[in-house]
């Protein structure tokens, strides 16, 4: 799975290539040059990504790679919406965005630094919770599920709903401009018994089921056998411009030199992860 | 009114312009709206005044057509929020005003509709219709009929549910307001609703034809043209594709989305219903132009609608009961083998559904289909429809990783392609009753501008080079042409000047989805930009630029 991705395992061999960077940019500063703002776009509220305040794990990240490249962090804040790369980095107001999945088509992206997947959120109380597309009870139970809305593609845990035949009791949460994002929205539902159970992308199903108020159980998506094909893990990256050679030069090199204390960012705010040992 | 008669003709009776001296056309005078983005609008006249509304920031103009040079006699400004830039799908763009009793009817990106004063261009009412944060927005021309004005709603792609609303001409109250989706009672289903086929007959079919909850958020939107037959009270327009869920994740036919409603203007009360994509699986909207004529179909003189649908197909249907006459393809058509008029139903070629995980190619027409939402033109005098359209056929392929809201998801990568013959727009004049094309002329680009005919046997149009053309209504031969600063997407009009002279109006202003690689300055290295439509318009910004005008022509 996941085969065609630049994973955190292959970044060990291109360490060579990042230090010679360091030792380039390292050589600009000695010359004095003042050392250009680093611009990022970012959800103002988008919890665990990324918040005004700069608590998100997104926006720590950011801060060491600032401090790292000993540059000074500049925010554009516009809504994670449909456009957002056009609108932001693609209008030139920014030259980074710290999480985007590998390979995503306009920008050219980093070496991935987490990947996660799809999860099953239940209540504990639950007696039957729905933890496999093959559950004889897929079809009677309220599932959410977020829908995409412009695109002709769909969400991997959407189609796997449909393919098994869950369309009756299936409930699609659109991202809409002033909402609070839809994993957020459907794990309170289940907490809340509006809804069985929900199909949440890894980090924010960490993230709201650790703040429920009610006891929520997560269990990772297995790939249903007929769907063997589809990608339900992604490996996260950082995006840059296309031809923004020198600074995906730097984000790949602080990428493999800070990767221990990027890693305890994520463990921070619970982000379940696929690409760690003894992760479930 | 954007279409000149209720029967959305596009015919102009005005003759002094003809096929022998349109080549002596040349500019009277030109104004510029100051908006970059697409003008797909239509000008209106209205006395001695010329009235003109411009993409968002949706500004209304009125210019003085009494004086030399036609100076602005005032300008209204709406101020439409901001946010609603965000969530409109495919550019900025707005179609048009209407007038009556002395006012102008216009609406607003961020879903309000306004009544301004046509002589001092004071506001006099305004009533909001949608919610920008829901995604609604509007682009449509409203359309005045007897004391009401009809307004529909935009935005399926995000999974707006869509309506048509009448509002009181004088007040700008909501009469009645009919949705595309739910239970009959919301949709103005009654017992008066009469459909032809028997798979639109039933109970709450807006409701049944989903999955349970799916028809709140089903898309159905009313972003296209209305028009109205006096004689029969029924006004007619198409509904938009169903949405925002994938495919295979609505399973029904999603009534009632990707089809044409018959409804009584006073009441909304639904009479018949025709739906062209049950289940739409390509994009198809049924929004295009329903153009109401009188035709002589197999020995028998008929009322009827000619409407030339995404799907690829020119449908005429009987306008009083719906029974579909014909339906015929006008350009290259994989998605279908052809339409079962006895059920009313295409017949799907299963070979090209869109299924995640799989390569799909030669899908034709893409999905802005062989005709999108340019309007097209009827002369009585040729008995020919004069169709803008495009020539596209496109590649479906998923598993490319994208992002919305922190979480991702399959993408699909949309490769559009021009069809046979390597061209990818098309300007060609139908003959509704042999069902075939007489002629056509190739463009490069597809052409997404309405088309004007003329009582001089002059047909115009404009293509997204820039160029806009006078050709023979009968043969299709340039006559003339006049180099426009942008990339023409706007709907020509011919007036009668205060001077008693013949005028012929565009707007120039590329834009549009099948603009936006200039308007929106999208990256064309990026073939899925604009879902899929970058990559077929590439090279246009290398034959255009952006920026509005108006330009207006006429004899020496």
């Amino acid at each position: 799975m996941c085969s065609r991705y630049p994973e955190i395992g292959v970044l060990r061999w291109r360490r060579i290539q990042g230090g010679a960077v360091v030792a380039g940019m390292l050589m600009s500063f000695t010359a004095g040059a003042a050392a250009p703002p680093l611009r990022i776009c970012a959800d103002p509220d988008n919890p665990p990504f990324s918040q005004r305040d700069q608590s998100g794990f997104e926006n720590r990240i950011a801060q060491l790679l600032a401090d790292d490249l000993k540059r000074p962090l500049q925010y554009t804040w516009l809504r994670d919406r449909r456009g957002f790369v056009r609108k932001t980095i693609g209008a030139g107001l920014c030259d980074l965005i710290v999480g985007v999945p590998v390979g995503f088509p306009t920008l050219r992206t980093s070496l991935a630094y987490y990947r996660s997947t799809y999860y099953f959120v239940n209540r504990r109380d639950d007696a039957t919770p729905l933890v496999s597309f093959e559950d004889p009870h897929l079809l009677h139970r309220r599932i959410g599920v977020q829908l995409i809305g412009i695109d002709p593609g769909t969400s991997p845990v959407g189609l796997a709903l449909a393919r098994h035949g869950a369309t009756e009791h299936v409930v699609g949460f659109t991202a809409a401009s002033d909402d609070r994002p839809p994993a957020e929205r459907m794990v309170q539902a289940v907490a809340e018994g509006t809804l069985d159970s929900a199909l949440v992308w890894g980090p924010q199903a960490g993230h709201f089921v650790q703040q429920s108020p009610v006891p929520l159980r997560l269990d990772r998506v297995q790939v249903p056998a007929d769907l063997a094909q589809l990608p339900f893990q992604f490996a996260i990256a950082m995006g840059v411009r296309q031809d923004d050679e020198a600074l995906l030069n730097d984000v790949n090199s602080f990428l493999i030199r800070r990767r221990t204390e990027i890693d305890a960012m994520l463990a921070a705010r619970s982000v379940p992860r696929t690409d760690l040992r003894g992760q479930p | 009114m954007a279409a000149r008669d209720h029967a959305s003709t596009r015919f102009s009776p005005l003759a002094e312009i003809t096929t022998d001296n349109v080549s002596k056309l040349r500019p009277a005078f030109t104004f510029s709206t100051g908006v970059a983005r697409g003008h797909e609008g239509a000008p209106i006249v209205i006395g001695g005044t010329m009235y003109l509304q411009a993409p968002y920031p949706n500004d209304l103009y009125a210019l003085d057509l009494t004086q030399a040079g036609a100076p602005v006699k005032w300008k209204f400004e709406p101020k439409p929020d901001p946010g609603a830039q965000g969530v409109a799908c495919c550019d900025v763009v707005n179609r048009g005003v209407a007038y009556a009793d002395g006012r102008i009817y216009m609406n607003t990106l961020d879903a309000q509709t306004l009544a301004v004063d046509a002589e001092t261009g004071r506001e006099v009412w305004r009533t909001k219709l949608g919610d920008v944060s829901k995604g609604e927005t509007i682009t449509m021309a409203p359309l005045v009929v007897k004391d009401k004005l009809l307004v529909g709603n935009s935005g399926a792609e995000m999974g707006v549910r869509g309506w048509l609303t009448a509002l009181d001409l004088k007040t700008g109250k909501i009469a009645w307001r009919a949705y595309a989706t739910g239970p009959d009672k919301d949709v103005l289903i009654g017992p008066g609703f009469k459909p032809f086929y028997e798979g639109d007959k039933g109970k709450d079919l807006g409701m049944t034809t989903w999955p349970p909850d799916a028809w709140k958020i089903g898309g159905g939107t009313v972003w296209g043209w209305i028009s109205y037959d006096a004689e029969l009270d029924l006004i007619y327009y198409g509904t938009a594709n169903p949405g925002p869920w994938n495919a295979e994740q609505r399973p029904g036919d999603n009534k009632w989305t990707a089809g044409i409603f018959a409804r009584r203007p006073d009441t909304g009360e639904a009479i018949w219903f025709y739906q062209y994509a049950p289940h739409d699986l390509h994009d198809y909207n049924g929004t295009n132009e329903n153009v109401l004529l009188e035709l002589v179909i197999e020995g028998r003189q008929r009322k009827v609608l000619v409407h030339p649908d995404r799907n690829g197909y020119v449908y005429v249907i009987d306008r009083a009961s719906g029974e579909g006459l014909s339906a015929t393809p006008f350009v290259k058509v994989t998605t279908s083998t052809g339409i079962d008029l006895r059920s009313g139903r295409p017949k799907l070629n299963p070979k090209t559904e869109p299924r995640t995980g799989e390569v799909v190619r030669d899908v034709c027409p893409a999905s802005p289909g062989g005709k999108d939402w340019q309007p097209s033109a009827w002369s009585p005098r040729t008995q020919l429809l004069y169709m803008p359209h495009q020539n596209l056929c496109q590649d479906m392929t998923t598993f490319q990783a994208s992002y919305i809201a922190g979480t991702p998801y399959l993408g699909a990568e949309v490769t559009m392609y021009p069809g046979p013959g390597g061209h990818r727009g098309v300007f060609g004049a139908w003959d509704p009753v042999k069902a075939r094309m007489v002629w056509s002329i190739k463009e490069r680009f597809p052409v997404w501008s309405g088309a004007l005919a003329t009582a001089g046997d002059v047909v115009f149009y404009g293509t997204m080079e820039g160029w806009f053309k006078a050709v023979d209504a009968r043969s299709g031969k340039l006559l003339w042409q006049h180099k426009t600063g942008s990339g023409i997407v706007g709907q020509p009009i011919s007036y009668l000047g205060p001077d008693g002279k013949q005028y012929i109006a565009v707007m120039s202003g590329v834009g549009g989805w099948a603009g936006a690689v200039v308007s929106k300055d999208l990256d064309t290295r990026d073939a899925s930009a604009a879902k899929g439509f970058a990559g077929a318009m590439r090279d246009l910004p290398q034959h255009t630029t952006k920026g509005g005008a108006l330009y207006v022509f006429s004899l020496p």
